[in-house]
């Protein structure tokens, strides 16, 4: 029995590590273009989740339609917010910026609030039971959501390995002054980061939220596990954010196995400092420090 | 209405010594420290727990207060204060969490959400609630200027200069030969006990707490006192704090009086003022009411560097 604990764990720890990764990578992008810890992505997570539910449970569109809804909506919050809150105060440090970036989080968490209410909302989806194989028990939206992250994932690696747009994101993350040198427009560059950053933190909070309920506070919640993803993996590394996603996942659901499960954030908040202490730049950060 | 604007002016001084706080580590050293209401709550819960389970007197209670905020200062930024600013930022804030976590659960220890009640103040059974209002303020007033001297004695002292110079250029005082990590340690322990002052005085005058007091909003909202009174100026401090509970306070009246608003829009509605005043001030008017060097000595530094 307790070994089918231990698998049962391990695939939910796998299941969640890969919903936590979409926000990663989206805090990690903006961290390697922009050069500072968005703690925005906490609020587009949340605003990704309301676009969705609007989409599908006010407008009855199909999940997958709600998805795009959730996508977009936080990714164009995330370009016109930066501009209009963040960018002007680039100049003062990554610091400030920072910190305006937590003020940005409370703005747009207390709009939906005011929108929507406290009260915690379910997306339109059929309820299903879920699949048991040989004991292990898996729900067919924990499936489709693992398949959405999955394929999604992959369109980034995709986008920043053969388009030139993304090259060009990887060219102003590496040296900006020679990527404009080369006449790559650092502007447009830092926008599409935020465009790509915020969207996949929306999706990723809509899809936290089809697993849990939409309320004001879903971006909020998962905020220090998206940290330690990132911090895991190390800042500003598209690929450390998928590991470290995983890493976190399955460290959380099998923490559960020994720890009151009201303690899941405490272990993200345990590997940050762990991490910090022994491997700062996490495992793939070449410019952690 | 007296008892009101008591009650008003001691929150001004409860949070002007939080702000205080977060100004020798932010202010002066330029640390991220975003974990203001972890270090608030562990000082609130240490003073109502001492002074309630073993019956140590306030006094030795807010002494005790001040010691495990500053201890906790130090656990929590010694392993990423070696690192980069963002990360810390990003360790205080997920302490606060962590702090809020345990005061809701650790229930033998804390009584869990429904929080600790009764919590004594200063001769509260022998004065009219009046009364003790004007106490508590002077108490308050007390504790202020003691902050105050404190912080105005690390800031001009040269130890203030050596922080000032880590934020303004960490790599330049490290290459004069300065241990910028041990004094980076010192502003935080600094810093953290202070705003383990500031809960312990919110204790003892509310004589309640709960973990809900304690959310990472205070630490916006102090930011945002601290931003419009002026970085790095402790008597900018003073000033924001007055400025913020104006704001709190004046926007509660006034969005109560717009028809048809219900009590979780009108949080909302307060929440979004505080949020969207830090933007506005960091963009518009980012050295605060009072900068903190007066312009004049500004433009006369920039006037004798190229000369150097």
């Amino acid at each position: 029995m307790a070994g089918l604990e231990i698998v049962q764990s391990l695939i939910n720890g796998v299941v969640y590590g890969t919903l936590l990764t979409l926000p990663a990578m989206g805090l990690t992008i903006i961290y390697a273009v922009l050069r500072f810890p968005s703690f925005a992505v906490a609020a587009h997570a949340t605003v990704g989740a309301f676009a969705g539910y609007v989409a599908n449970a006010v407008f009855g569109m199909p999940l997958l339609l709600a998805f795009a809804a959730g996508f977009l909506v936080s990714g164009l919050v995330g370009v016109l917010s930066d501009e209009a809150a963040l960018k002007p105060l680039r100049g003062r440090g990554p610091l400030t910026v920072a910190i305006a970036s937590i003020a940005l989080t409370i703005v747009l968490e207390n709009v939906l609030r005011f929108a929507f209410g406290n009260e915690l909302r379910g997306y339109d989806v059929p309820l299903q039971r879920d699949w048991m194989i040989s004991g292990i028990r898996i729900g067919p939206q924990q499936v489709v959501n693992l398949v959405v992250s999955v394929v999604l994932m992959l369109a980034i690696f995709a986008f920043f390995k053969f388009t030139r747009a993304g090259k060009a994101m990887r060219a102003v993350a590496d040296n900006p002054m020679l990527a404009s040198i080369r006449g790559v427009d650092p502007n447009m560059v830092r926008r599409f980061a935020n465009f790509f950053g915020m969207a996949l933190a929306g999706l990723g909070g809509m899809l936290i939220a089809l697993d849990t309920s939409v309320n004001p506070l879903v971006g909020f919640r998962i905020m220090l596990p998206i940290f330690a993803a990132a911090i895991v993996g190390g800042m500003g590394s598209v690929p450390g954010a998928v590991v470290g996603g995983l890493t976190i996942g399955i460290a959380e659901q099998m923490s559960l196995l020994v720890i009151p499960p009201i303690y899941r954030t405490a272990v993200s908040f345990g590997v940050i400092m762990i991490v910090l202490t022994i491997r700062p730049a996490g495992f793939f950060g070449e410019r952690g420090n | 209405m007296v008892n009101y604007l008591i009650a008003m002016l001691v929150t001004v001084g409860i949070y002007a010594v939080l702000a205080l706080g977060l100004n020798v580590t932010w202010g002066m050293a330029g640390i991220a420290n975003l974990g203001l209401a972890g270090f608030m709550a562990v000082g609130a819960y240490t003073t109502a727990l001492v002074t309630k389970t073993f019956g140590f007197s306030i006094a030795a209670g807010m002494c005790l207060a001040v010691f495990a905020s500053a201890a906790l200062g130090i656990l929590v930024s010694v392993g990423t204060l070696r690192l980069r600013g963002d990360y810390l930022a990003i360790v205080t804030l997920g302490f606060a969490e962590i702090v809020r976590l345990i005061a809701s659960n650790e229930t033998w220890l804390t009584n869990g959400t429904d929080g600790i009640a009764g919590i004594s103040g200063p001769w509260r059974g022998q004065l009219s609630p009046v009364q003790f209002n004007w106490v508590y303020l002077g108490v308050t007033a007390a504790l202020l200027a003691v902050s105050l001297l404190v912080c105005q004695l690390l800031a001009r002292a040269p130890y203030g200069r050596v922080l000032r110079a880590i934020r303004d250029d960490e790599t330049l005082v490290s290459v004069a030969g300065k241990s910028t990590f041990r004094f980076k340690l010192q502003a935080m322990a600094i810093g953290a006990g202070i705003m383990g002052l500031g809960g312990a005085m919110y204790a003892h005058y509310i004589s309640y707490i709960s973990p809900d007091v304690f959310r990472s909003l205070i630490s916006l909202y102090i930011f945002l006192a601290l931003t419009v009174g002026g970085t790095g100026n402790n008597y900018g401090a003073l000033f924001g704090s007055l400025v913020l509970i104006a704001l709190l306070e004046g926007s509660r009246f006034v969005f109560a009086t717009v028809p048809a608003i219900n009590a979780v829009q009108l949080a909302a509605a307060r929440e979004m003022l505080i949020g969207l005043g830090l933007l506005l001030v960091l963009r518009f008017a980012p050295e605060g009411l009072i900068p903190e060097r007066p312009k004049i000595f500004t433009r006369a530094a920039t006037d004798i560097t190229p000369r150097n």
